[in-house]
């Protein structure tokens, strides 16, 4: 029998230190969907949707009962909808209402994959259906959005980056009456992985099977607590090993639900992502990790460093207690998702800059970030191309979620509600990007990426 | 397939009893029984068989989660599964 001591651990990570499985995400391809008429392939995706996926919430109930262990979201991502909407006439946001309509019935929050992959360049299918996304976000409860403008194979497709600033602009104005929350569900990627189970930028990549479980953990609190419990005089290499036990455990929790998922849905495991991913809970912040390392205030000197130890620990830790890795994998900084990275931004020690720097070492990028409402669409896509910039120089996945909250200037208190958080309004650059950020073309990719 | 029962909480007369009397009538079978105290509250840790249970795992965790509630003390009941794959590879 397992010993007394590690039952009580587990249990006390689930209890107290808000040890949790973050999404149990279904994978659907609506490849089988595309019809010349936008109605019926409208139909199709519902019809789909609600028939593979019936089953995910009880099921997802049942196991977090059988095993005790909470699985806080369960969600669906489904193949690009700008290659299902390519071949129909009519108005791409009706696959969107589909959707919306699908989630609704299944009771599950988000459904990702609105979006469309133009590192390289648009479809026709592409512009259309990044013209609809503000809209769509207004419209919709439960859809999320995201576009993929650079790889490091392709570059940065900066006609692309520039209107996905106006696209941002124009989702925060539609949705002003709720401090422009669609933005929250619009995610703007450079090397966008198919198989990431996290919203709002989860996809059904064109790679991947008919459908696919892939499991997100997390897991900040349970980090946290381990590392108080270390001596002040630990040395980092003590604490990098710490980190990795803990991820190990917290990663084996992932992969037992994963395989019980997909063993109870008949739908075959792809991958969990190894992440910590905090909610705005007391004691489920990636900054109080960072914090524990000895910093004053996350944003402080020495950030960056601290949380590059850490998303190396978590992966290294991660790695070996599951079959498949992928997604993001990594520790995410979604600024008002995290008391911690509140707290920071409120007392001025974390700021916009330093939050870039960040997403250099760790998973996504500048995430949840609230911002003046009247920043300009060229600011949003300077900030946009600096992102992707990172990613495809790296060779990783950058992001930008970003919310000019209407109506709201720098230091405003601002809240989304749910997991979604609040926080502070953050300042950007008072100085132009505009003629960087309307030049167009495309940057090219850089010469690491020519490995062949 | 085996389940791990915990109980935590403060000692009183006819924990045991109590917890075995719901898990006889439901027809579980207990294989191992050790108490302790952690941080000042008991704890009791029960590995059961629950193969040949006549009543669902819902019903039997809503019974004792229910009889915890009245002695004031959290009972659970969880798949062995989770701590295994926790702690042993």
């Amino acid at each position: 029998m397992i010993s007394p001591r590690e039952i009580l651990e587990t249990i006390n990570m689930i209890s107290n230190e808000n040890l949790d499985i973050r999404t149990v995400t279904l994978g659907i391809s609506l490849r089988d969907c595309v019809h010349p008429d936008i109605e019926i392939a409208s139909r199709q995706v519902y019809e789909k949707i609600t028939r593979i996926a019936c089953d995910l919430v009880k099921t997802g109930e049942e196991i977090e009962r059988d095993f005790g262990i909470p699985i806080i979201n369960k969600r669906i991502a489904v193949t690009p909808i700008s290659i299902i909407g390519e071949s129909s006439r009519g108005d791409m946001a009706q696959i969107a209402l589909a959707m919306d309509r699908a989630a609704a019935e299944l009771g599950v929050n988000f459904i990702g994959g609105y979006g469309a992959l133009v590192h390289k360049g648009y479809t026709e299918g592409d512009r259309r259906l990044i013209l609809s996304i503000p809209e769509v976000l207004a419209r919709t409860k439960h859809v999320c959005a995201s576009v993929n403008i650079a790889t490091t194979k392709a570059g940065i497709n900066m006609d692309a980056v520039a209107q996905m600033g106006f696209i941002i602009k124009q989702t925060a104005e539609l949705t002003a009456e709720s401090s422009s929350i669609g933005c929250a569900k619009l995610v703007v990627f450079a090397n966008a992985p198919e198989d990431n189970p996290f919203m709002a930028g989860a996809f059904h990549g064109i790679g991947e099977p008919e459908c696919v479980i892939n499991v997100g953990v997390s897991g900040p609190g349970v980090v946290h607590s381990a590392l108080k419990k270390l001596s002040p005089e630990a040395d980092f290499s003590q604490v990098a090993e710490l980190i990795k036990k803990t991820a190990f455990k917290i990663t084996r929790m992932g992969q037992l639900v994963a395989n019980e998922a997909s063993r109870r849905l008949g739908i075959p495991f792809g991958v969990v992502d190894l992440s910590l991913a905090p909610t705005p809970v007391i004691g489920d912040s990636v900054a109080h990790i960072l914090e524990q390392m000895g910093l004053e205030k996350c944003g402080t000197h020495g950030t960056t460093a601290a949380l590059a130890l850490l998303n190396d620990a978590v992966k290294k830790g991660g790695i070996m207690a599951s079959s498949h890795v992928g997604g993001l994998s990594g520790a995410f900084i979604p600024v008002s998702e995290d008391a911690g990275m509140i707290d920071a931004v409120r007392c001025g020690a974390l700021s916009l800059d330093k939050l870039e720097a960040m997403t250099c070492v760790c998973s996504v990028g500048l995430d949840m970030i609230p911002v003046p409402g009247d920043t300009s669409e060229h600011t949003i896509s300077a900030i946009i191309a600096d992102e992707a910039a990172i990613g495809v120089t790296n060779n990783k996945t950058t992001a930008v979620r970003i919310i000019p909250v209407q109506g709201k200037k720098a230091g405003d208190p601002v809240e989304f509600g749910g997991l979604l958080g609040g926080g502070v309004v953050m300042p950007v650059s008072n100085y132009s990007s505009s003629i960087f950020a309307q030049r167009g073309g495309r940057i090219p990719a850089p010469i690491h990426s020519l490995r062949n | 397939m085996r389940a791990v029962i915990t109980v935590i909480g403060t000692d009183k007369i006819g924990i045991i009893a109590g917890v075995s009397t719901i898990l006889a009538e439901a027809g579980v079978n207990i294989l191992d029984i050790t108490q302790t105290t952690m941080q000042e509250l008991f704890t009791m840790i029960m590995l059961v068989d629950i193969s040949k249970a006549v009543v669902s795992f819902e019903h039997l965790s809503g019974r004792l989660s229910a009889k915890g509630d009245e002695m004031g003390l959290k009972i659970k009941i969880q798949h062995e599964d989770i701590f295994k794959s926790m702690h042993e590879i």
